[in-house]
């Protein structure tokens, strides 16, 4: 912990206000991002971090927001202290506000420890490689882009797309197979509207999984830039849970969108040179901060695993936040708005869709043997099946050769049979059968991505013959 | 020294006052807990510092000291399987001292100062020495480690010792009393110098098929591989750094993700080299700076790979060097310029972003090395850029494709339907295919430009073929073009494909690519023959022998790749016209 400074510095010295931040003259011995109490001339006390600091002025962000601040009697004192956060194991089964203070009416915590809210950057040389298979039982995810323990994985979305049912049945689903132990989740809400958030909150009670969850809420009406502490917070308790008390922690993020628009906010009222569609050019930078936060660390049990959501603006992949996002993290789940029409629930575009550490948590011993070939091979049909398609709105399907309309087939029985599941919780050696009964539509040889003995030891021809 | 104090923080740019008689690229220690950052603007009395740590809870008035050093790097044996940050600092050795977490103001030397190596003279006393030249090795791993006389020092031998030395013990004190230990160091923003350039007439072989093959690149060339999320450019150079036939790898993980650094890790220690069979990790040295890692550290990362991959050519070494990404590279260049209030060129970026960029690239390059006995080394550089959306035509893709003269376009469309490596073969070129003309043909491979010109004349006129499929459906086409359609399909399945993944596949030695490519091109020779006498298509395709070349790639014995040629003939031969 640093050492609190002995005198406190206060000043009424406010000069400018706009938007989010105030400027402080004539101050002293203030360091770079520490926390000031703002007080105003009602008695409200807020909270604000400096951004820039000079010899004689200080850059203030107010979290709470500026309304109400004059330039005249409004006090601010610096604290001296770096943003904090009291953590405990008591916090899971409690509801806190976007800057980690309850919300629930309960009593305040008993803090185990004070941390700093940016954390430290995880040394790669001290990271353990994820290699743990979660069963999320969704099979799109688990057979095409299976999830790993440590592993970042995305959800973008686009509005009015089941982004939040699909989350909250990934929490409710996942396990590491052959471990009793299940996930603890941090859930942090972020500029959602109430109707999300007492979404996850009723489905986490109706399954019992509450004493699990830790939320953090910043809800739409909820103070903009406090949006920018509310992941940092998070995220700590998150490393708390998993680095100090060895457990297995999910957070799921949601919606980064919003986070990256507070992001844009302060950058703008600070004058900066804006990049892609106005936001900050350090975005990148800013987002990895919070994405590189999960992970394994050697010789620690715990591990902390993300499924951050995102809405992408106008289902665009290519807009920023999406994008740099993509470039973060281990891969993205893709949802489809063609796929919602067509009935599949979930709407998983597969094609789109990546895990890149995949190869980490399958194969023998962890899932099974035929895993790889088997995934190859389901997304060569469908893609090559999703192709027919485009062709077939041409040239009708009567051009198409047997085997090509075979494809056509294929790639819709595999939207309805193996990509739609509803609430169904599937085992990762049913969603394999499901696969090779779908594959049964074909003649043996087109299998061409599956090795021999797999066939001959898991097709059902084989198998009941 | 000078000394000065904080007058200004704002993120990783700090103002300091009192600095005047600094120069610029000074590195500085800056406030009570001794960041480390580096001058990179002066204004009379004032110096701009980019800090490469968090500069969290720094106050205005703690002192900025002037090392009055460059920012450097330690240059010696050692090097060899160490993880480095940004500026040099061995990861392991930061888990020693702060844990699992990087905390700051911590420094550390770049290499161990406690390990002992073996020297072995190569001059003796008496002998006129001048920079450049060997004057012994040391053995590291089974690599000769030459030890040279450091850039700009010469004079005669006065005493050389064999034995057993750290790397900051003398071994050779020449006439003036001038003092030569195994370390140098070397200031990262300054290429070291060499004799001549040479023109690059030799591929570097990757064991890629589309790479070698298709587009290749010449050692002491200059690749880039541009390409949206999720299409494999980190695969991609991850590949190129296990197979790659370079003597040494330098990795630079440069604002990109944490756990991929840990693959490289926890892979390459296992990996055996094809050629030596020795662990991959021997000759690798990884620069890892990830994203959530300071930025300004970031920027540096680049220069602090190219000096030490630069100390190796000097030794008369093939290098290649490895930078994922070079977008985070420049969006670090273009964070500080941002917080300098620098007037903002194209998106945001400075305007010196070209020149940057062309300089880095520029310290590539095949040269006569500095000192006697006319060695030859080279540095390979291949550039990951990340385009955001894909889109290659914003400033770092386009500013490097004036650079780099091979140019892998990485596809989306070909990653989601998982053609790996997704290299647009429309889209993609080398400018090296004439000046390595001539070590194709020295190595058996004559026809290998017209075989690879045959292929590239297919692959194009797919492309017109499948417009016109688009169109009016597949039925459409005559015979004969429905032949090329499905050629190219093999060419694009069979030979373009090739897993990173699978035992054999992931490394094809460049006999074996060339005559995968022969049997695919003969094939089409022979059914297009058949075809002019008469025998359908549909008959030929039913040939068990085309599934045989859909197998070519599990195959390790390139007899048997050669074997299908004559087996096709035969195989055509025996069909019939239908009457």
């Amino acid at each position: 912990m640093t050492p609190k400074s002995l005198a406190i510095k206060e000043s009424r010295t406010v000069s400018y206000v706009s938007g989010p931040l105030i400027f402080v003259r004539f101050v002293k011995g203030v360091s770079f991002g520490e926390i000031a109490k703002i007080i105003l001339p009602s008695g409200e006390v807020r909270t604000g971090q400096v951004l820039d600091v000079s010899r004689d002025l200080a850059v203030v962000q107010v979290f709470e927001g500026t309304s109400g601040i004059d330039n005249k009697l409004t006090r601010v004192r610096f604290t001296g202290e770096a943003a904090r956060i009291d953590v405990s194991i008591d916090m899971l089964g409690r509801i806190f506000d976007g800057r980690g203070k309850p919300r629930d009416g309960g009593p305040d915590i008993i803090p185990e420890a004070s941390l700093d809210i940016n954390g430290m950057p995880i040394n790669p040389y001290a990271r353990d490689k994820p290699a743990d298979f979660i069963q999320t039982g969704m099979s799109a995810i688990d057979a095409l882009n299976t999830l790993v323990r440590g592993q970042k994985l995305p959800i973008f979305s686009g509005a009015g797309l089941p982004a939040s049912k699909l989350a909250a049945q990934i929490a409710r689903q996942a396990r590491v197979l052959g471990e009793e132990e299940v996930f603890a989740v941090v859930f942090v809400a972020m500029g959602i509207t109430y109707r999300d958030a007492s979404f996850f909150m009723r489905d986490f009670e109706r399954t019992g999984a509450l004493d699990r969850v830790v939320f953090f809420m910043n809800l739409a009406d909820d103070p903009t830039i406090e949006r920018l502490a509310t992941p940092r917070c998070a995220l700590t308790v998150a490393e708390y849970l998993a680095f100090t008390h060895n457990m297995q922690v999910l957070v799921i993020l949601t919606d980064m969108i919003n986070y990256c628009e507070a992001l844009r906010e302060i950058s703008t009222a600070r004058e900066e040179v804006p990049g892609r569609r106005g936001y900050p050019g350090y975005m990148y930078t800013d987002l990895a901060s919070i994405y590189e936060r999960a992970g394994r660390i050697k010789g620690k049990k715990g591990s902390i695993t993300q499924l951050p959501i995102l809405t992408m603006p106008d289902d665009d992949i290519t807009h920023p936040v999406p994008d740099l996002t993509g470039y973060i993290t281990e891969g993205q789940i893709v949802l489809s708005r063609e796929l919602y029409r067509r009935g599949a629930d979930p709407p998983i575009d597969v094609l789109p869709c990546l895990s890149r550490l995949m190869n980490l948590g399958i194969g023998p011993g962890k899932t099974r043997e035929d895993h790889r070939n088997v995934a190859d091979q389901l997304y060569a049909l469908y893609a090559y099946g999703r192709d027919l398609r485009r062709l077939v709105a041409i040239v009708g399907e009567e051009a198409l050769t047997e085997l090509d309309k075979k494809y056509l087939k294929f790639a819709d029985e595999c939207e309805k049979k193996f990509i739609t599941q509803s609430d169904e919780n599937r085992s990762i050696e049913n969603t394999f059968s499901i696969a090779w009964d779908l594959f049964t539509m074909f003649p043996e040889e087109e299998l061409k991505k599956i090795k021999m003995e797999y066939i001959q030891k898991y097709h059902p021809a084989h198998r009941t013959g | 020294m000078i000394k000065g104090v904080v007058a200004r923080i704002s993120g990783p740019v700090v103002m300091a006052h009192g600095m005047r008689g600094s120069k610029m690229y000074d590195v500085v220690k800056v406030g009570d807990e001794k960041l480390n950052g580096e001058i990179i603007r002066l204004d009379g009395d004032e110096a701009v510092v980019q800090v490469y740590e968090d500069t969290s809870g720094l106050k205005i008035g703690e002192t900025v000291a002037n090392t009055e050093n460059p920012l450097s790097v330690e240059l010696g044996p050692g090097l060899l399987s160490s993880i480095y940050d940004g500026i040099q600092r061995p990861l392991a050795v930061l888990v020693e001292k702060s844990g699992s977490f990087i905390s700051r103001g911590i420094t550390v030397p770049g290499l161990d100062r406690g390990k002992k190596w073996i020297f072995e003279p190569a001059v003796k006393s008496g002998d006129r020495v001048g920079g450049g030249d060997v004057i012994g090795t040391v053995l590291e791993f089974n690599m000769k480690h030459r030890i040279m006389v450091p850039p700009g020092i010469s004079g005669t031998v006065q005493e050389i010792r064999a034995g057993s030395f750290s790397v900051e013990d003398t071994v050779c004190t020449l006439g003036d009393g001038q003092k030569i230990p195994l370390i140098q160091r070397w200031p990262v923003r300054k290429g070291r110098p060499y004799q001549n350039k040479l023109d690059p007439t030799l591929p570097l072989i990757t064991g890629q098929r589309v790479f070698d093959t298709i587009f290749p690149v010449s050692k002491g060339g200059t690749a880039m591989i541009p390409g949206g999320f999720g299409t494999g450019k980190t695969v991609a150079e991850q590949t190129l750094a296990k197979w790659a036939d370079a003597d040494i790898i330098v990795y630079i993980g440069c604002g990109e993700r944490g756990n991929e650094m840990t693959e490289v890790l926890s892979e390459f220690p296992a990996l055996l080299d094809p050629r030596t069979g020795k662990p991959l990790m021997e000759r690798t040295i990884l620069i890892a700076n990830t994203s959530n890692m300071p930025v300004a550290a970031r920027e540096a990362s680049i220069y602090t790979g190219i000096t030490i991959a630069e100390y190796y050519r000097d030794m008369g070494y093939d290098v290649a060097l490895m930078a994922d990404s070079t977008s985070r590279w420049g969006e670090a260049l273009r964070e500080v310029s941002g917080r300098l209030e620098e007037m903002p060129g194209e998106e945001g970026y400075p305007a010196y972003l070209a020149t940057r960029l062309a300089a880095f690239y520029e310290r590539a390059g095949r040269v006569v090395c500095l000192g006697s006995g006319g060695r030859s080394g080279s540095i390979t550089v291949v550039g990951a850029v990340s385009p955001p959306g894909g889109d290659f035509s914003e400033p770092i893709t386009q500013n490097t494709l004036r650079i780099a003269g091979t140019f892998w376009a990485l596809d989306t469309s070909l990653a989601y339907r998982r053609h790996f490596p997704s290299v647009n073969w429309i889209k993609s070129y080398s400018l090296y295919l004439d000046s390595i003309r001539d070590w194709y043909s020295e190595s058996g491979f004559g026809d290998w430009k017209d075989l690879r010109d045959r292929t590239m004349y297919l692959l194009q006129k797919e492309v017109e073929l499948q417009e016109i499929v688009q169109l009016v459906g597949p039925d459409a086409l005559p015979e004969s073009e429905k032949a090329i359609l499905e050629v190219t399909r093999m060419i694009r399945e069979d030979f373009l494909q090739q897993s990173a993944y699978d035992k054999i596949d992931s490394f094809c030695p460049m006999e074996k690519q060339y005559w995968m490519l022969r049997v695919i091109l003969a094939f089409y020779d022979r059914i297009t023959e058949a075809m002019a006498k008469g025998i359908t298509l549909s008959k030929i395709l039913k040939l068990p022998v085309k599934a045989e070349i859909g197998r070519m790639k599990e195959l390790s014995e390139v007899e048997r790749i050669k074997g299908l040629i004559p087996g096709i003939e035969k195989a055509v031969a025996t069909l019939e016209v239908e009457r």
